[in-house]
């Protein structure tokens, strides 16, 4: 069985209810069919139960389902169990269904041949299947043999992913890879007994030598080769087999998820691979470019699809609870502390987040830590999306055409898709932009830490229901749209923001707005001005921008720009911060730059 | 809404605990269901397979890997010495012999006619596995481990570093507010649990490291002063392999912050006894908490009433563990079900805490933790 099948329901389906078990909490929504369609209605949530003294996944579902029961007065449970299907109006379910990322995800190992070739083409395949990537081993990756053999010991991954070798090509690096895996004799993460899974998906001719070094060592699967040509990557094969495994192997080990596929009407998905799917499906429908980003308390994916190509990263070590002084250790201290608009000193500010760390499930309880907390996201927003970009690139390796007209533009293969240009949309999702007590401050997080040029559109997961909308999607299409299009997606607004820099005060752009209702406004934005107009989130706008020689707004120096633009619950941001966004080095001036540019917004109350 | 608690931290007299002893791959058990056993005693063992040598025959001969065959001297699975010779040519001139010689002492674990790969492995190195605390086996499981059972007094700790060890325990403060300086750690101390109280200073860590004291456990320390004795900034929280010296256990957190006057009180009623402490935590995938584990002497142990707390109710002693009061104590007064508007202008749920003094404050729910074992 593959998750891509639809499962058979065969009654029909009125009432859902989904959860997602995170790393921190286990979060329920209730779905009904109200009228003719579907509508998020109530949502509980409890601490995850993975771990002592309940070690059962369940138990954190059946306590965020009784919160649910407490808020909408329907009857759900029935002891340990879910009624299934709907009894009357007020009892039971047609369908549970669920994802998960707890217990710390699906962590796999991947092996290639070529570093930046085949072993990128294994990370993508990984990545796209809601894998945590823990290691790229690859022929070339400047570690000696018995270096390779010891890390692969040393690793204790849920699923190891080998590639290698465009087919008919040499095998040789290919077997001395299995080779070295055979001899490191891995062993899975939970579980002492069972053999670890291991799917090949590289050149098909070292087929039946990667069998008999690993058939006896490991749950082997062959598939078809992930760079069959150097030209093209085939990743859904190898993606449907870490599927499969994920659910037959990985998740009967780990605490509790044996009784979970029980209570599921559909096979359980790793949470990212949910959310992929939803973002594919955004690009897809509306024809857009777009990034998407859930950031978690163990970890940060970004999604990005540009010019149809759909691509994920997981930053394993970027989050906001578990991960949050991770945060500080890659960011550094002076990169969080620049968007803190007051002082504090480092020992408390340190103490403070490893408070964070050892306690994850606290929330901000003061303004001034409300603050921190999202300062510290912006970091890990940045820092995931730099990471991003380095994977989300063209093939590389492969052959370019070139003609005279490149002598002076030559380019490698394999840069980045990420093009700021020519994003449509950013989604964000995750604890700390869903549940912003003002949507201006998911908004502004998300634009500091993107930096996005010209004008894009901006949105926000409403209550952070992305995956459990991923598993619906896979049994009910028009489920998954009803409720993503109501009460999922919420419109911030767009950001217009011209490239460049310029003293504060200094002319960025002229603009003229055209509003719905026929008004226009006229007016210039400034170097160091943040300004906010309201537009509601189903109007449009019309907007010329003029900006001065120098500054663009992505046609070109000085040339200017007419575009039609959407509103939101947060409106039109016009951002003359420049770009790059530079802040003042020195603490009194930043200080004051902050706290004028959150006061022209309302980004927090005022005193 | 009484679902929406954190867990808290066990601090309790009298508690039966199993701790599973397991090991890294499959070996042999040692002990039996039924047995007593003492913290430091073997009760399984394996054979931890030796580190793996690869060498390129077919390369270094210069000749390919199916023509590699006819140069061996060694076959699959020999035992090989270091510097034993694995392989040689026989040119016509002496000059041109290549030998290639063992870099280690082993066996030939592979030779593949495909890469021209000779894998050597080095002999196995013995794994043995500790009982941890003193008790009695209750389970075996055939070639992986056992579960040792012990009723004991039972102090889990928020944050700690180093793995396992033992000593006695020793009180080297006065009262829980205060800090442990380096005039309170003297000789006598080697080897030994010492218990401090509000803070553990850069200089009070170097002067336990002087004297050799097995473990610390204290209110809280600086993240800064963690930062110098590991030599790195911890970015996740999984710890219990690091090497320090000595164990460090956290039982409030990061600060100076006044250890729990029950958990002081407790450590101070079991001076001198014997204590196994763990600093292994592990805050993602699997919570696992420091610990302080003291056995009960045998014919003290009474029968320990287990309870399984569902929920939170009025009049649980609980601690905050947010800013702005960090570390407070105090009981819950007060169990609001409605959201309540916090000042960040979250709606939140929230419960209401009357510290000793009388004074009560609102905190939202996530924001608490109950001291458990109560």
């Amino acid at each position: 069985m593959t998750i891509h099948e639809s499962s058979e329901v065969n009654h029909p389906l009125n009432v859902i209810v989904a959860t997602d078990c995170g790393s921190t909490t286990t979060k329920a929504i209730l779905i009904e069919k109200v009228g003719d369609e579907y509508r998020q209605t109530y949502r509980g949530e409890a601490p995850t139960t993975v771990e002592a003294p309940f070690e059962d996944v369940t138990r954190g579902v059946l306590n965020a389902i009784a919160e649910i029961e407490e808020l909408s007065g329907r009857k759900i449970l029935d002891g340990d169990k879910i009624i299934t299907p709907c009894l009357n109006d007020k009892t039971g379910v047609d369908i549970y269904i669920s994802t998960s990322s707890a217990g710390g995800g699906l962590q796999m190992m991947v092996t290639g041949v070529v570093q930046n070739m085949t072993g990128e083409s294994a990370q993508r395949a990984a990545l796209g299947a809601g894998a945590i990537v823990i290691d790229v081993l690859a022929a070339n990756d400047g570690r000696l043999p018995h270096e390779k053999i010891e890390r692969i010991r040393s690793m204790r991954p849920d699923m190891i992913l080998m590639a290698g070798g465009t087919d008919g090509g040499a095998v040789n690096h290919v077997v001395e890879m299995a080779e070295y895996v055979a001899a490191a004799e891995p062993r899975p993460r939970f579980g002492v007994t069972y053999k670890l899974p291991l799917i090949y998906a590289g050149n098909k001719e070292a087929q039946p030598q990667v069998r008999r070094i690993l058939e006896e060592k490991s749950a082997l699967v062959v598939t078809e080769n992930i760079r069959p040509v150097l030209e093209r990557e085939n990743l859904a094969p190898a993606r449907n087999k870490i599927h499969d495994l994920f659910l037959e192997h990985v998740m009967q080990q780990a605490p509790g998820y044996k009784k979970l596929m029980e209570m599921a009407g559909a096979p359980i998905m790793p949470t990212p691979a949910a959310v992929g799917l939803i973002m594919e499906a955004i690009a897809k429908r509306e024809h857009l470019s777009l990034i998407g980003v859930d950031i978690g308390g163990a970890t940060t994916d970004v999604f990005s699809v540009f010019d149809g190509v759909f691509n994920r990263t997981v930053s394993a070590n970027l989050g906001m609870s578990y991960s949050v002084s991770n945060v500080l250790a890659e960011a550094g201290l002076a990169n969080i502390m620049r968007w803190v608009p007051f002082t504090i000193d480092e020992q408390t500010l340190r103490n403070r987040i490893k408070n964070k760390m050892i306690r994850p499930t606290t929330i901000p309880q003061t303004l001034d830590e409300l603050q921190i907390e999202q300062a510290i996201a912006r970091e890990a927003l940045r820092l995931a999306l730099i990471h991003h970009k380095a994977l989300a690139t063209g093939l590389k390796g492969v052959q370019q055409e070139r003609t005279i007209s490149d002598v002076f533009a030559q380019q490698a293969s394999g840069q980045s898709l990420i093009d700021m240009l020519k994003l449509d949309l950013i989604v964000g999702s995750g604890g700390i932009l869903s549940h912003a007590p003002r949507r201006i401050q998911s908004m502004l997080m998300m634009v500091d830490a993107y930096e996005p040029m010209g004008c894009t559109r901006l949105s926000v997961d409403s209550i952070f229901m992305m995956p459990h909308l991923g598993v619906l999607s896979t049994i009910n299409e028009k489920a998954a749209t009803d409720v993503f299009v109501r009460d999922c997606m919420v419109y911030l607004g767009t950001c217009v923001a011209p490239i460049g820099q310029g003293k504060d005060g200094e002319l960025c752009a002229d603009y003229r707005m055209t509003m719905p209702d026929g008004r226009t406004i006229d007016g210039q934005l400034k170097f160091g001005e943040l300004k906010l107009f309201p537009l509601e989130a189903e109007q449009k706008a019309t907007i010329k921008i003029q900006p001065p020689k120098g500054v663009s707004m992505g046609a070109g120096s000085g040339v200017a720009v007419t575009k039609e633009v959407h509103g939101g619950v947060v409106g039109l941001l016009l951002d003359g911060r420049g770009r790059p966004l530079k802040l003042p080095a020195e603490q009194q001036a930043r200080v004051a730059s902050l706290t004028k540019w959150f006061d022209a917004v309302g980004l927090y109350p005022t005193p | 809404m009484a679902h929406s608690y954190t867990p808290g931290l066990t601090v309790t007299e009298q508690t039966v605990i199993h701790r599973r002893r397991m090991l890294p791959l499959p070996g042999k058990v040692l002990v039996l269901v039924g047995d007593r056993v003492q913290s430091d005693q073997v009760v399984a063992r394996a054979e931890l397979p030796g580190k793996v040598f690869p060498i390129n025959l077919a390369n270094q001969l210069s000749v390919t890997p199916g023509e590699m065959k006819g140069y061996l001297t060694k076959r699959e699975g020999d035992a090989v010495a270091k510097d034993e010779i694995l392989a040689e040519n026989n040119p016509l001139i002496k000059w041109f012999k290549t030998e290639i010689r063992s870099p280690v002492s082993g066996r030939i674990e592979s030779i593949s006619s495909v890469t021209g790969q000779v894998l050597l492995r080095e002999p196995p190195r013995l794994l043995e596995l500790s009982a941890y605390v003193d008790g009695t086996i209750t389970e075996t499981i055939p070639q992986q481990g056992v579960v040792v059972q012990t009723t004991c007094s039972l102090v889990q700790g928020i944050f700690g570093i180093g793995g396992e060890t033992s000593g006695d325990i020793v009180i080297a403060v006065t009262a829980p507010d205060e800090p442990l300086m380096p005039n309170h750690l003297t000789p006598a101390m080697k080897g030994k649990v010492v218990v401090g109280g509000s803070f553990l200073s850069a200089e009070t860590m170097k002067q336990a490291k002087a004297v050799g004291v097995a473990g610390l456990v204290v209110g809280g320390i600086h993240d800064e002063d963690l930062r110098a004795l590991l030599g790195y900034d911890l970015g996740v929280a999984i710890t219990g392999t690091e090497q320090v010296g000595f164990t460090l256990i956290l039982t409030e957190g990061f600060g100076t912050i006044p250890m729990a006057a029950k958990t002081f009180k407790l450590l101070s009623s079991h001076v001198g006894r014997k204590a196994s402490i763990s600093g292994a935590t592990q805050i993602r995938a699997g919570v696992i908490r420091p610990e302080i584990i003291i056995p009960q002497l045998e014919g003290q142990a009474r029968t320990a009433i287990q309870s399984q707390r569902e929920g939170i109710s009025l009049g649980d002693p609980v601690r905050i563990i947010r800013d702005p009061m960090f570390g407070r104590i105090g009981e819950v007064s007060a169990l609001p079900p409605e959201l309540t508007k916090i000042p960040t202008e979250s709606e939140v749920r929230v419960l209401e805490v009357r510290f000793a003094d009388g004074k009560t404050v609102v905190i939202p729910r996530t924001n608490i933790e109950v001291i458990e074992g109560a």
